[in-house]
């Protein structure tokens, strides 16, 4: 293990307030889907860059995890590297770029493509925990509505889209109702992967920072996102191939170079990684 | 074909050695050292701290250095600092009518007890750049400073003593104030609770709200009864003890406004106050936060919430600079998963409108 910053503690939170998360965390898991005002600190880490995520992370990390973090499905872009260093100051625990070794996994924007397994922990940077705030700003407000499940909003809002364009018109953070009760944000992870959700064997655990919430879904809940009976929710593949793995199933990054042409990769890098170490190819290596 | 997926580190450890070099400027010219920050550039040093809600002149200047001079980030280094310090207890409430003030003026009265004081302030200055202190700094005789005036008695004491204007009581079983640093927001706040998020909002926000009640959101026919700044004692009870000790002191500025009364037919109608109190000189700020936190108790007087200054949910929580520089700013994250997402769904939109253009095109063309 590497040394751990001087004059923090482990995991940079003092005990007192982790044990503050973790107390908001198991009421968050007791009721799947609903939020959990906490005392949200100030972290060294500006709010929109995770601050949430990294005080989930950060209350229930131990000094055997191994710790995985993402952005954009990626290890390697700059916010993820960050919160990384950040962790491995503080922590001194191992660091891993493999979903599979991973036993805690901090995300912005992406579920990893591989499939997570029981014990293992996701934990989501959270923007805007409130689904309906676009509707209705005042959380005063929705707070009674959410207390109350009256989620008319949000129907007629989906029903004017498809009004209007024929399709809902949310690509990402597409609201989901989490075991028949609550409305609930996924966090502005695409659509596509909405379903990855539903019945996952890890903990997702969700962290809004600025904002000063929390959720969670335990693990094998249902989270169905929203849709009526004649418009079913579905996802469709991008219809093209990783030009590095040639998978034609994962969400795909659209990458121009400087000749104008179009490239297509896999955003989840250590998925794409392991396919071709598996021997996969994409037409680039043809 | 090549698309970078590693570099990010290597990006990051660049940018740091970067801000530094521009953090230092030309070498040639002297290092600024954070004393001088704290003594020749006191009012930034003021609205850092106010910010921060962190009261550490010394602290505050370093990380004002920190910051390239940027206040907000300064603020920023301070309270991610602020939030690893133990809590060892709640100072007993400050006292500003024994506030030792360098400067105190009211508008409401010619003459007051403890007399008007104009004390160090740019408004009688003229803004003339002074081009002459370009080539050389020339250190002035040190004015004669007067001895501060003790306890000078609030300008509205008198008022009060009449029954003119609302007295300062405790609210309504005189609750435990929320600490706004620990306990999630929930709306409504308490006074007790606005109070704390305007002391330490941003300080052009506060304004703008604050001008905006004088522009007809939210009027509140202000007049400033008692403006101040000057260090108090700040005492403190420890558990061992059963009687205060004074712990220190700090700088404030206070403006207490009164404003349009309120009563009715059967009661008699006094004047009403709003208050403002930050860290340091911060004079501006104090005066605009009295504004809108008269404008907020509009729901208290019955004067509805129909402008921005009187909606808590509109003027507290967007008024923190820290919170919403972050959210602002993190806009220049990669975000390109989730506009990956909207591109798949505007073609899809475009090609079904197109499709039923075509289809409508042929339509016409068979009859």
């Amino acid at each position: 293990m590497t040394a751990i910053a001087e004059g923090y503690n482990f995991a940079y939170l003092d005990e007192r307030t982790k044990k503050m998360i973790r107390r908001a965390l198991l009421k968050a898991v007791a009721i799947p889907g609903h939020q959990v005002p906490f005392g949200s600190r100030e972290m060294p880490l500006a709010y929109g860059w995770g601050t949430g995520g990294i005080q989930v992370t950060a209350a229930v990390i131990g000094r055997d995890d191994v710790l995985k973090v993402i952005d954009q499905g990626s290890d390697d872009t700059t916010n993820a590297v960050n919160i990384r260093q950040f962790f491995t100051r503080t922590t001194g625990v191992r660091t891993t770029t493999r979903t599979r070794e991973a036993t805690l996994i901090q995300t912005r924007h992406r579920i990893p493509e591989t499939p997570l397994a029981p014990g293992q922990v996701l934990v989501y940077q959270v923007p805007q925990p409130e689904p309906l705030y676009k509707l209705e700003p005042r959380r005063a407000e929705t707070t009674k509505l959410h207390g109350a499940a009256e989620y008319g909003l949000m129907n007629v809002k989906l029903y004017e889209d498809l009004a209007q364009w024929g399709h809902i018109d949310e690509s990402y953070e597409y609201p989901v109702k989490v075991d028949g009760r609550y409305v609930m944000s996924p966090s502005p992870i695409p659509a596509f992967d909405n379903p990855k959700m539903h019945r996952m064997p890890a903990l997702q655990l969700f962290g809004a920072g600025r904002e000063k919430r929390l959720y969670a879904i335990p693990p094998y809940t249902d989270v169905q996102s929203l849709d009526f009976e004649d418009h079913p929710f579905r996802i469709e593949p991008h219809g093209h191939a990783c030009e590095r793995c040639g998978d034609t199933a994962s969400f795909l990054d659209e990458v121009a170079d400087a000749d104008g042409r179009v490239h297509w990769t896999c955003s989840d890098t250590d998925w794409c990684a392991d396919r071709v170490d598996q021997g996969h190819q994409g037409h680039a290596h043809g | 074909m090549y698309i970078a997926v590693k570099g990010g580190e290597r990006a990051i450890e660049a940018s740091r050695q970067l801000l530094a070099a521009a953090r230092r400027g030309d070498t040639n010219v002297p290092a600024l050292e954070a004393a001088q920050i704290e003594q020749q550039l006191g009012l930034l040093v003021s609205r850092a701290m106010a910010e921060a809600s962190l009261y550490d002149p010394s602290l505050a200047a370093l990380a004002l250095r920190q910051a390239c001079g940027d206040a907000i980030e300064a603020a920023f280094l301070l309270r991610a600092y602020r939030t690893t310090l133990p809590r060892f207890g709640y100072s007993e409430p400050i006292d500003t009518d024994r506030m030792r003030v360098v400067r105190r003026v009211s508008a409401i009265f010619k003459h007051l007890p403890g007399g008007q004081l104009l004390g160090p302030t740019f408004d009688y200055t003229q803004r003339l750049l002074e081009f002459g202190a370009l080539a050389a700094a020339t250190p002035g005789p040190a004015p004669h400073a007067a001895a501060a005036p003790e306890d000078v008695p609030n300008a509205l004491t008198q008022l009060a003593r009449e029954g003119l204007v609302e007295p300062c009581l405790r609210s309504v079983g005189d609750p435990q104030p929320p600490d706004i640093t620990r306990d999630p927001p929930a709306y409504p706040l308490p006074r007790t609770g606005w109070l704390q998020m305007l002391a330490r909002a941003d300080e052009g926000w506060v304004l703008g709200l604050g001008y905006s009640t004088q522009r007809g959101y939210a009027h509140t026919h202000p007049f400033a009864a008692d403006l101040r700044t000057g260090k108090v004692t700040v005492e403190l009870v420890p558990d061992e003890l059963d009687f205060p000790i004074e712990i220190g002191e700090i700088e404030l500025t206070e403006c207490q406004m009164i404003n349009q009364f309120v009563g009715s037919a059967d009661v008699a109608p006094v004047f009403t106050r709003g208050q403002g109190l930050v860290f340091g000189r911060g004079e501006r700020k104090a005066i605009a936060m009295s504004l809108v936190d008269r404008a907020l108790r509009g729901a208290e007087f019955g004067e509805g919430s129909a402008s921005p200054a009187q909606q808590q949910e509109f003027a507290l929580p967007q008024g923190d600079s820290v919170e919403a520089s972050g959210f602002v700013q993190h806009l220049k994250l990669p975000h390109y998963v989730t506009f990956e997402s909207e591109l798949q769904l505007i073609r899809k939109l475009r090609k079904d409108v197109h499709a039923r253009a075509v289809e409508a095109a042929r339509e016409g063309e068979s009859e």
